[in-house]
């Protein structure tokens, strides 16, 4: 840790935007958030500088957490040069001049939307989750006053009921993201819309993972080495998607792939959609069926939209 | 050969660059300033500062140039500058009884104590574009006249008379709540009471707020009311700084009140009372200070034991969806990609027509 000598922020804001107040209370929430894991607990969330709905709750908790010498990595839809990631990225940069990285391993916080990284997280590690709707409940039971209640009692049955009534209708259950986990074998906590994918590197993960909703002004999290269930039956269990091609660029059997249309015609292929993942791959020499194509390659080297 | 979808630091400032020169326009013309603004366009800077929850004239007109006239964004771009201002201290309560009365209407009485201000209103204009605002050298200076004689000091507020005969619920303050809820600091709680719905249509989208009054006026939870007073005007700001003790002045602002007067046939243990639907906004906008106390009135079914049945008396439904920086924002949070979770839906979809057309087969065999 060494000493921050000069400013390095843009001076017209305090260091991370927030005023120390409004940190410490975000701090006190994140507190009690990790003492009740998969608890939404609510906060007074403050109106920030982008829009409700495009990470104001990642965005307020990360800017509670950071310290000068953190390292931050933003990812959305698993990438860092996405719109979005590349703009929150700017903003700490400008408001807290914190080093950034892509590489997973050198991040001390990561914020996210819609993904885990691929690579494991480690002891030490915050990933901060961009969450537009905490609560699991609510396509079920509109009203926050009743979900709370719900929530009190462990009142989980409706939950069951509609993934029973998918496997009545499909044979099997038809959610494929923001599929609702058990936490600690207490509190039912929507895990963001992540792919169901994802909901296994929730549990006991080394890193400490926090939920910010800005919008509906609440804030949950998973401590490290947590239970983390995704409900299911016995006769059903829990399962994550599976793809018969492997990345095009680096030929991973085991990541989540995106697929990307190529043409008019039906061509596509499917690659990370985790990007540090998949330039580490590559770097290592590992090559998938488009792995020397102009197209794809012209992908994988991220020509910036004009 | 497809585009690349992932948009990178370039293309973000180009677009910042872009929408620079859109909103400059024509540049042979001059540049529009803010005091311009905050002048010719005051009613504009009236609603921004308002759902903006935030009284500056200069910043609120900032917001609105900058916005190039969106007043939704320019009342998200004041929101977010509020968000790092400190709060010095909590002013005492406005008193809107010694306001300095621009505009005072009645429709309950044909006259009252201080007398109906007719004041700036559109209400009697014919709405007629008046083509001598388009031309070359516009208007000029326009006067008003100078009334004879100066307004009355006194002027009580409307519903207060009734109070004298006990024909409508008093309002007092509550004694349990010395202070009022301040949903800038603290989260969105129901059941809600007065004071915080109160802040959150007083902060809500003018245009939801007026959809739902409406909707009470056709019959969705109506409670036939009567305009008991719209006033506006300027009232003085105090706070009562701890190291002085008294109260001091620290500026005026101008506001528009309205009280609104309901029916109530009573009940087992309330007699058949007049009761009360307010509304209360920055600077002059009657439209928004008549539709949130007509909401006002419909939020308060439960306490009248009324059975609250249609949207503008559902507590959760109305202020849970009546900020617009909210809602603009996940509505177009839509803009965002979402394809890992397309990707996600997309397998399953192939997964369930497989499924379909596996039995389909299955059942034109048997």
């Amino acid at each position: 840790m060494s000493a921050v000598s000069a400013v390095q922020w843009d001076e017209a804001y305090n260091f991370a935007y927030l005023d120390e107040q409004t940190k410490r209370m975000i701090r006190r929430t994140i507190l009690k958030a990790i003492a009740i894991p998969g608890y939404q607990v609510p906060f007074g969330g403050r109106e920030m500088p982008l829009a409700y709905g495009w990470g104001t709750g990642g965005v307020q908790v990360t800017a509670s957490v950071i310290g000068p010498d953190d390292t931050l990595k933003v990812i959305d839809q698993g990438a860092d040069d996405t719109t979005n990631a590349v703009s929150i990225r700017r903003f700490f940069e400008r408001v807290a001049g914190v080093e950034t990285t892509e590489t997973t391993e050198d991040a001390d916080i990561i914020q996210t939307r819609h993904r885990i990284p691929e690579f494991p997280l480690r002891e030490g590690q915050v990933l901060v989750y961009q969450v537009p709707q905490p609560e699991p409940l609510r396509k079920l039971e509109p009203r926050e006053t009743e979900t709370r209640k719900m929530h009190g009692y462990a009142e989980y049955g409706l939950m069951s009921v509609r993934l029973y009534e998918d496997i009545a209708r499909y044979g099997h259950i038809a959610t494929t993201y923001s599929y609702p986990v058990m936490v600690n074998g207490r509190y039912l906590m929507s895990p963001s819309p992540i792919p169901k994918f994802d909901n296994p590197k929730m549990e006991n993960n080394p890193a400490i993972q926090l939920f910010g909703a800005g919008r509906e002004k609440r804030i949950y999290a998973i401590p490290p080495y947590t239970q983390v269930k995704s409900l299911d039956f016995d006769d059903h269990p829990f399962k994550v998607q599976t793809w018969k091609e492997c990345c095009a660029l680096c030929g991973a059997k085991s990541s989540y792939l995106d697929e990307v249309i190529l043409d008019d015609r039906g061509g596509r292929m499917f690659v990370c959609s985790d990007t540090n993942f998949c330039e580490d791959r590559r770097a290592k020499g590992h090559t998938g069926p488009l792995g020397a194509d102009p197209a794809a390659l012209a992908f994988a080297h991220k020509e910036p939209a004009q | 050969m497809y585009v690349a979808v992932k948009g990178g630091e370039k293309a973000i400032l180009n677009s910042h660059k872009l929408i620079a020169e859109t909103r400059r326009g024509n540049s042979e013309r001059p540049e529009i300033t803010i005091e311009q603004i905050a002048d010719q366009l005051g009613l504009s800077v009236d609603r921004v500062m308002a759902e903006g929850s935030l009284y500056d004239r200069g910043l609120a007109a900032l917001a609105v140039k900058q916005a190039q006239g969106d007043l939704v964004e320019a009342i998200f771009l004041l929101r977010a500058y509020r968000t790092t201002l400190p709060r010095f201290a909590m002013s005492e309560p406005i008193d809107t009884a010694k306001m300095l009365v621009q505009r005072r209407v009645s429709a309950a009485y044909k006259d009252i104590p201080g007398g109906q201000v007719l004041g700036p209103t559109y209400d009697y204009t014919h709405r007629l574009l008046d083509f001598a605002l388009a031309a070359e050298g516009g208007v000029g200076m326009p006067e008003a006249p100078v009334a004879d004689e100066a307004l009355d000091d006194g002027m009580p507020h409307v519903a207060d008379l009734l109070d004298y005969e006990d024909l409508i619920e008093p309002d007092l303050p509550d004694p349990d709540q010395p202070e009022a809820f301040d949903l800038t600091r603290e989260p969105m709680s129901c059941p809600a009471e007065r004071d915080q719905r109160l802040q959150n249509l007083a902060r809500g989208d003018e245009g939801f707020v007026l959809a739902l009054a409406y909707s009470t006026q056709r019959g969705y939870g109506g409670n036939h009311p009567f305009a008991g007073e719209i006033r506006m005007g300027e009232v003085a700001v105090e706070i009562v700084p701890e190291e002085l003790g008294f109260a001091i002045d620290i500026g005026d602002m101008v506001v528009t009140e309205c009280h609104m007067i309901n029916q109530f046939e009573g009940s087992a243990d309330r007699p058949p009372q007049f009761t009360r639907g307010y509304g209360l906004t920055y600077g002059h906008n009657e439209r928004k200070a008549m539709a949130m106390a007509l909401v006002d009135r419909a939020l308060r079914a439960r306490e009248f034991g009324e059975v609250a049945k249609y949207p503008a008396q559902d507590e959760e439904f109305v202020l849970y969806h009546a900020d617009n920086v909210e809602a603009a924002g996940f509505v177009s949070h839509l803009k965002l990609p979402h394809y890992v979770d397309f990707q996600a839906e997309l397998s399953l979809i192939r997964q369930l027509r497989a499924e379909y057309e596996d039995r389909q087969q299955k059942d034109a065999a048997q």
